[in-house]
């Protein structure tokens, strides 16, 4: 059913095209007011867009929105592993979302939050009051040999895929990068994938929910510690997933007249890097990282210390470790000692993944950063269960584009 | 266009090639030379490795081929022990990041070099290489 009244909202406060202010341009803020996440999944028993409802349906319900509530939409997903050519016109039309406008966007593994800075966009213009961005990915009908191929052609296909690329081997190049510059060990890295499967197994959306000990690692002949690509070895590496995120962007003013609990999108930064690895200064962090850390923290008014609640791009453990180092919750070289000392535990001095990061939820591509942003909505809402970190008021999202050629930071924040 | 007029050499780079056409297609040339060769602008002087047929510093196009510096220092390394599919008949085999002083160079390293002997730091050369089956690429080896 169309609503031809869209855009001209008669009701309390300002009349027609709502959220634009030319006289003093737009200063309101701009919140999220639904969140959803399907299970992420080994294989999912259903299409892409089935998958997609999944996620759309606890937003919608999280929101306490309809259709016509929904301005627009944008869809994100990695196209190499879609046979769906266009998903953003199927989406739109299984959510029941035409005549709205809708559109596709994709930045590899950080593809849905490159969607949320969109969709903020498009809500500060003033050009939407709603939109509602949603992320899938559905990685199960090809194997994993076929898709590590087609995840390394997400890096320079022309002068690298030609030497036999893949994501863990570019990944690891910057753990030999860290590890000769400051002495990091495998150790440290398997510490931080024990702490992810801690978290894991209280997150029921997560795919691999089973708890690690430190023994774990220490048997040569369990697969977990197979090498994969010198130094990673198995722990150290996400898993393929089939899962979906959905994530309902609005003016301040619709917000508040939707009622619910908005939590404020405060700094939006983005960055990007080299795609080929000879464009890059140093193998021991990501430069695109730092600089959309930069940019966030600016736009924030906050520095790191401020940030209660952390959820980082953990698709291998030493991204997590330089995301620490990126970020500026450790100085250059010392983010092992935050996971030494556990102070990314959720009782610790920044908690980071405490819904078990990519490492034990898995990672469909184009969903991933929608289900970060959803951890900490719901950690600022105080909705995160048995996950909660106390009095969480300000949250961090780092969510990563192949080896850091694409990097987002979005600050969220209770007020 | 008949099949023939297509320039695309480029499609025997490496053990599986992604691209057929691009303007760098001599580089192929040098390879079967034994020659592992970058661009370089004649307008602004600036200096690529990949080859580049264009210059995002000047924005003109006029390149000339310049040969690498004959040896530089290992940055970085990995040991791949799983392959995507296409290189599964390589395994293991290790690829490498080569800094050359003005430019960086991403490649293999010599598959007979054992992988306790790669040091980061170590001093390399870039070859060119014939594989079997008669596509072209290079590789690392250690420069004395």
């Amino acid at each position: 059913m169309c609503n031809f009244n869209r855009g001209f909202r008669l009701g309390p406060g300002k009349p027609g095209f709502s959220a634009i202010d030319a006289r003093n341009g737009n200063m309101d803020k701009v919140g999220i007011i639904g969140v959803g996440q399907s299970k992420f999944v080994r294989a999912f028993n259903g299409s892409i867009r089935e998958l997609a409802f999944e996620a759309f349906r606890e937003a919608m319900k999280d929101a306490n929105t309809t259709t016509n509530d929904i301005d627009a939409t944008i869809v994100c997903s990695a196209p190499e592993y879609d046979k769906q050519r266009s998903p953003s016109g199927v989406l739109a039309e299984y959510f029941g979302l035409n005549p709205q406008p809708t559109c596709y966007v994709e930045s590899l593994c950080s593809s849905s939050t490159t969607g949320l800075r969109l969709a903020y966009s498009l809500v500060k213009s003033g050009l939407h009051d709603v939109v509602l961005v949603a992320g899938f990915q559905k990685m199960s009908e090809i194997t994993s040999a076929e898709s590590q191929e087609r995840m390394g052609r997400g890096a320079d296909i022309q002068w690298e895929a030609p030497f036999g690329t893949m994501m863990p081997a570019y990944y690891a190049m910057f753990a030999r990068g860290h590890m000769a510059k400051y002495g990091t060990t495998s150790a440290d890295l398997a510490q931080i994938r024990l702490k992810s499967s801690l978290y894991g197994a209280l997150n029921e959306k997560a795919m691999i929910r089973k708890p690690l000990s430190p023994e774990d690692f220490e048997d040569p002949a369990k697969q977990l510690n197979n090498p994969i690509s010198s130094p990673l070895r198995m722990r150290d590496c996400c898993a393929n997933a089939d899962g979906a995120s959905c994530i309902i962007v609005a003016s301040e003013e619709r917000a508040k007249a939707l009622g619910g609990k908005p939590v404020w999108i405060r700094g939006i930064g983005s960055a990007t890097a080299s795609v080929n690895l000879v464009g890059r200064d140093h193998f021991h962090g990501l430069t695109a990282a730092e600089e959309a850390a930069r940019k966030a923290y600016k736009m924030a008014g906050i520095g790191p210390s401020d940030v209660d609640v952390a959820e980082v791009h953990d698709c291998f453990t030493i991204a997590e470790l330089m995301a620490y180092e990126n970020l500026g919750f450790a100085k250059p070289g010392e983010g092992v000692e935050l996971i030494r000392a556990k102070e990314t535990y959720k009782e610790g001095k920044i908690p980071v993944n405490v819904d078990g990061g990519l490492l034990s939820k898995g990672h469909p591509i184009g969903a991933t950063g929608g289900s970060q942003v959803r951890t900490i909505v719901l950690q600022l809402r105080g909705e995160a269960g048995p996950m909660q970190v106390k009095d969480a008021s300000i949250g961090l999202v780092h969510n990563i584009g192949g080896v850091g050629i694409y990097a987002n930071v979005i600050i969220l924040g209770r007020e | 266009m008949a099949e023939r007029d297509i320039d695309n050499r480029f499609s025997r780079f490496g053990t599986v090639s992604f691209t057929g056409l691009t303007r760098v297609n001599d580089f192929i040339d040098y390879l079967q030379c034994g020659k592992v060769m970058g661009t370089r602008c004649r307008t602004c002087g600036a200096r690529y490795f990949p080859p580049r047929a264009d210059c995002c510093k000047s924005l003109d196009s006029d390149m000339e081929w310049i040969d690498l510096p004959g040896s530089g220092t290992l940055l970085t390394y990995s040991t791949l022990s799983y392959a995507p599919a296409g290189f599964g008949e390589d395994l293991p085999y290790t690829i490498a990041v080569v800094d050359f002083g003005s430019l960086k160079v991403f490649g293999r390293m010599d598959r007979s070099l054992p992988a306790e002997r790669i040091t980061i730091g170590m001093r390399l050369k870039v070859v060119a290489l014939k594989l079997p089956g008669g596509n072209l690429s290079y590789e690392f080896r250690v420069s004395i």
